[in-house]
C-alpha cells in the first residue's frame, strides 16, 4: 500500500466569510495521477494555493511526507519556495512562463539545485545539466525553439514549457492547474499521454475542465470532485460520471 | 550538434565581452582615464586638444551621476524597482565622505577652530563623539559604503519581506528620502542644516583646489564608472541577472520555482546603495558641496529620467541619459534657466511616447529601417535573441 505523500484534513479556508474550502480532507498516495473537477468556485485554486503556501487554511492540517519512514511536514508553516524545495511544483492556470527569455534560460532557472543569491552569482552549468536540459526541451518538444523568446511561443507552447519547467526541478508532487487550456485536441491528447507516462515516478493532481481530457487522464486513477470546497465524490471516472449528486452540481442547480 | 552546444552557450554563460566590446569599453576608458588627464597636463592651454581643468571636474562630475544612473537602471530596468530615493545614498556617501573633509579643515576654517564653522556658529563646545572617528580618511571610506547600505538593508527587509511592490514602494522610497532630507535641513540634527557642508580644503593631504587633486578626483571618479560598469555588466550576465530579469518579468512564478526572491531584491537593493554612496563622495569634493536639497526627490526622480532618456534595461543607456541630460542642463541652465524643468518633463514624455528604448535604441531602429528598405526583412532572425 502506498503512503499518502500528500494529506489535507478537515481544511477550511473563508475569505470575507465566504468559505472558498471547507471541512475538506484529501489524501493523494505516492505515485498517483488524481483529477480534480468541480464547477466553477468549487475551491480548486484555492486549494492549491492551501498546498503550495499561497493561502494559509484557517482550520485543518496540510502534510507532506516524502516516503513512508519520514516524518511527514507540516506546509502550512512553509512559504511557497520552501514548500517547492520539498519537491511540491505548481503550474498556474494561465502558463507563467518568462516571456523574455529564451526557452532554454527558462528551464535553466527552474533546474533543481541550490537557490541561494551567491549559488545564483556563481552558477556554471555542467555537462549533466546540459543533457537533461536537452533531454527536457525533447520532453515537451520545444528542442527546434530553444532559443526562442518565450513570449513568442503558442499559447499550448507555453503550456507544455511550464511543464517542463516543473520537471527540470524533479518535483514530487506536480500540481497541475488546467493544462490543457488553449490547446488544440491533438495537443491536449499528447498532454494527457504525457502525464500519464509521468505517473508513478511523481504523484500528480491535475485540475481540469475538459472532460473528454479528464477521461483520457483518469484511465488508471481517481477522480475527484469538489463542490462548494469539499469533496462530493471520489472514485473512478465512469463512477463520477453517472453519479446522480456530480450530475446536479453540474447541471441543475436549483436545490439550493 | 555543435552549433547547439555552442549556442547554449551564448544562451546562459556568455562571453563576458567578445573582443570588439573589449575594445570599444577599453578605448573610451583610456581616452577618459589616461589620455585627456595627461593632454591636460602637458597640452599648452591655446592648444585645441587640451581639456581646461573646469571641463574634466565637470565629467568627473557626470561619471557620478552615470554611476547612480547605472544603479536606477539595475533596480529598475533589470530588476523591475522603480526607486525614486537613490539620490538618497549618493547623498549619504557624500555626507560620510564630507565629515571626514570637513574635519580636514583644521583650523583654516572662518572661525580658525578645530570645530567645523557651523558647529562654532551654533556654539557646540566639543565635536560629538560619533564624529571623532572621521578624522580617519580610511573609517570614513568604510561609512561611505556602510551608511547607505545599512539604511538599504533596514528598509529593503522590511519592505520586501513584506511584499511591497510596485507603486507603493516608489512611493515609500520617494517618502524616505523626503525624510531624510527634511531631518537634514533640522539644524539640531547635527549635519550642517540646510547649509551642510562646504568649503573644503583638503583631501589625503593634497590641496583639493589644486589641478592635480582635481586631475585625480576625475581619474578615481572615470575608473569608478569603468568598475561599476563591469561589475553590473558581470551580474546581469550570471544567472543572478537572468533571475532579476525573471523578477521583473513574473516575480510569481520565480518565488514557486523555489528562489526566496525577496532575498534576491534586498541583495541588489544593498549592493546598489553601497555603490551609489561611492560615487556621491567622489561627487562632493569635485563639486565642492554636500547639502540636503541633494536629497529632496526630485534628484532622485531627476536621475530617474536620464535611465529613462538613455534606455533602461541597457548598461549603456544610463550613462548615456546621464551624460546627455546633464550636458543639455549645463546648456540650458544658462541659456533659459526658468524653462529647464519644463524642458527636462518634456524630453520624458517624449521619450516614453516615442522612443520608450531610449537614446540606446536609435542605431537598431535604424538598421531595422535600413533592412527593410534594403531587402526582405530576416523575419525568422529577428525572433531568435543571443545573437
Amino acid at each position: 500500500m502506498p503512503h499518502p505523500i500528500l494529506q489535507a484534513e478537515e481544511v477550511t479556508k473563508t475569505f470575507d466569510g465566504f468559505r472558498a474550502i471547507n471541512a475538506l480532507n484529501f489524501y493523494l498516495f505516492s505515485g498517483e495521477l488524481r483529477t480534480v473537477i468541480g464547477p466553477n468556485g468549487a475551491g480548486k485554486s484555492t486549494f492549491f494555493d492551501l498546498l503550495t503556501g499561497r493561502a494559509k487554511p484557517d482550520k485543518g492540517s496540510v502534510r507532506f511526507a516524502a516516503d513512508d519512514a519520514a516524518p511527514s511536514v507540516d506546509l502550512t508553516a512553509l512559504n511557497e519556495y520552501e514548500i517547492q524545495r520539498l519537491g511540491i511544483g505548481r503550474k498556474f492556470q494561465t502558463p507563467s512562463v518568462f516571456a523574455e527569455h529564451t526557452v532554454f534560460t527558462n528551464l535553466v532557472l527552474s533546474l533543481n539545485g541550490p537557490r541561494g543569491v551567491f549559488a545564483s552569482l556563481f552558477h556554471r552549468l555542467d555537462s549533466i545539466a546540459r543533457d537533461r536540459l536537452d533531454a527536457l526541451l525533447k520532453l515537451v518538444r520545444l528542442d527546434d525553439k530553444r532559443h526562442w523568446k518565450a513570449g513568442l511561443l503558442s499559447h499550448g507552447e507555453k503550456q507544455w514549457l511550464e511543464i517542463g519547467m516543473l520537471l527540470a526541478s524533479e518535483p514530487r508532487v506536480l500540481l497541475v492547474d488546467e493544462p490543457a487550456a488553449g490547446m488544440t485536441d491533438e495537443e491536449t491528447h499528447r498532454t494527457g499521454e504525457l502525464l500519464l507516462s509521468l505517473a508513478g515516478k511523481h504523484s500528480i493532481v491535475v485540475v481540469e475542465h475538459d472532460m473528454s481530457f479528464v477521461k483520457q487522464i483518469s484511465v488508471n486513477g481517481q477522480v475527484t470532485v469538489l463542490h462548494q470546497g469539499s469533496v462530493l465524490c471520489e472514485g473512478k471516472f465512469d463512477d463520477v460520471q453517472s453519479n446522480q449528486k456530480v450530475r446536479e452540481v453540474y447541471l441543475g442547480r436549483g436545490k439550493h | 550538434m555543435s552549433s547547439s552546444a555552442s549556442a547554449s552557450l551564448l544562451d546562459i554563460e556568455p562571453r563576458f565581452f567578445t573582443r570588439a566590446q573589449w575594445a570599444s569599453f577599453l578605448v573610451p576608458t583610456l581616452i577618459l582615464a589616461v589620455l585627456l588627464p595627461v593632454f591636460n597636463a602637458l597640452l599648452p592651454s591655446e592648444n585645441l586638444l587640451h581639456p581646461s581643468i573646469f571641463t574634466l571636474n565637470l565629467y568627473g562630475k557626470y561619471a557620478t551621476y552615470a554611476v547612480l544612473a547605472l544603479g536606477v537602471d539595475l533596480l529598475w530596468g533589470y530588476l523591475g524597482i522603480l526607486s525614486l530615493g537613490q539620490a538618497l545614498f549618493f547623498s549619504l556617501g557624500g555626507y560620510a565622505f564630507g565629515m571626514h573633509l570637513l574635519l580636514m579643515i583644521g583650523k583654516d576654517g572662518q572661525y580658525k577652530s578645530d570645530l567645523p564653522d557651523y558647529m562654532v556658529f551654533l556654539g557646540y563646545k566639543a565635536l560629538p563623539a560619533h564624529w571623532e572617528p572621521f578624522y580617519s580618511f580610511w573609517f570614513a571610506a568604510l561609512a561611505v559604503l556602510v551608511v547607505p547600505a545599512l539604511l538599504a538593508f533596514v528598509f529593503g527587509w522590511l519592505a520586501f519581506r513584506s511584499r511591497i511592490k510596485g507603486v507603493y514602494l516608489s512611493i515609500l522610497t520617494q517618502a524616505l528620502t523626503y525624510a531624510a532630507a527634511l531631518l537634514f535641513f533640522r539644524n539640531d540634527f547635527g549635519f550642517g542644516g540646510n547649509n551642510g557642508f562646504t568649503d573644503f580644503k583638503r583631501v589625503l593631504g593634497a590641496d583639493l583646489n589644486s589641478v592635480e587633486t582635481r586631475r585625480g578626483l576625475y581619474i578615481a571618479s572615470v575608473l569608478l564608472l569603468a568598475f561599476v560598469f563591469l561589475l553590473y555588466r558581470w551580474l546581469t550576465r550570471a544567472k543572478f541577472g537572468h533571475l532579476m530579469q525573471a523578477i521583473r518579468d513574473g516575480e510569481n512564478r520565480v518565488l514557486f520555482s523555489g528562489y526566496a526572491t525577496a532575498r534576491y531584491k534586498l541583495f541588489v537593493f544593498v549592493l546598489v546603495a553601497a555603490i551609489t554612496g561611492i560615487a556621491g563622495a567622489l561627487y562632493v569634493p569635485q563639486v565642492g558641496i554636500i547639502n540636503p536639497s541633494e536629497m529632496t526627490p526630485e534628484k532622485s526622480i531627476e536621475a530617474v529620467v536620464w535611465v529613462a532618456v538613455g534606455g533602461r534595461g541597457t548598461l549603456l543607456g544610463p550613462i548615456l541619459g546621464a551624460l546627455f541630460v546633464n550636458a543639455l542642463k549645463s546648456w540650458a541652465t544658462r541659456a533659459a534657466p526658468e524653462l529647464w524643468l519644463y524642458f527636462l518633463g518634456g524630453l520624458f514624455v517624449t521619450v516614453v511616447l516615442f522612443l520608450p528604448g531610449g537614446l540606446i535604441s536609435i542605431p537598431g531602429k535604424l538598421r531595422l529601417l535600413w533592412a527593410k528598405s534594403s531587402s526582405k526583412a530576416p523575419a525568422a532572425d529577428s525572433l531568435v535573441v543571443g545573437h
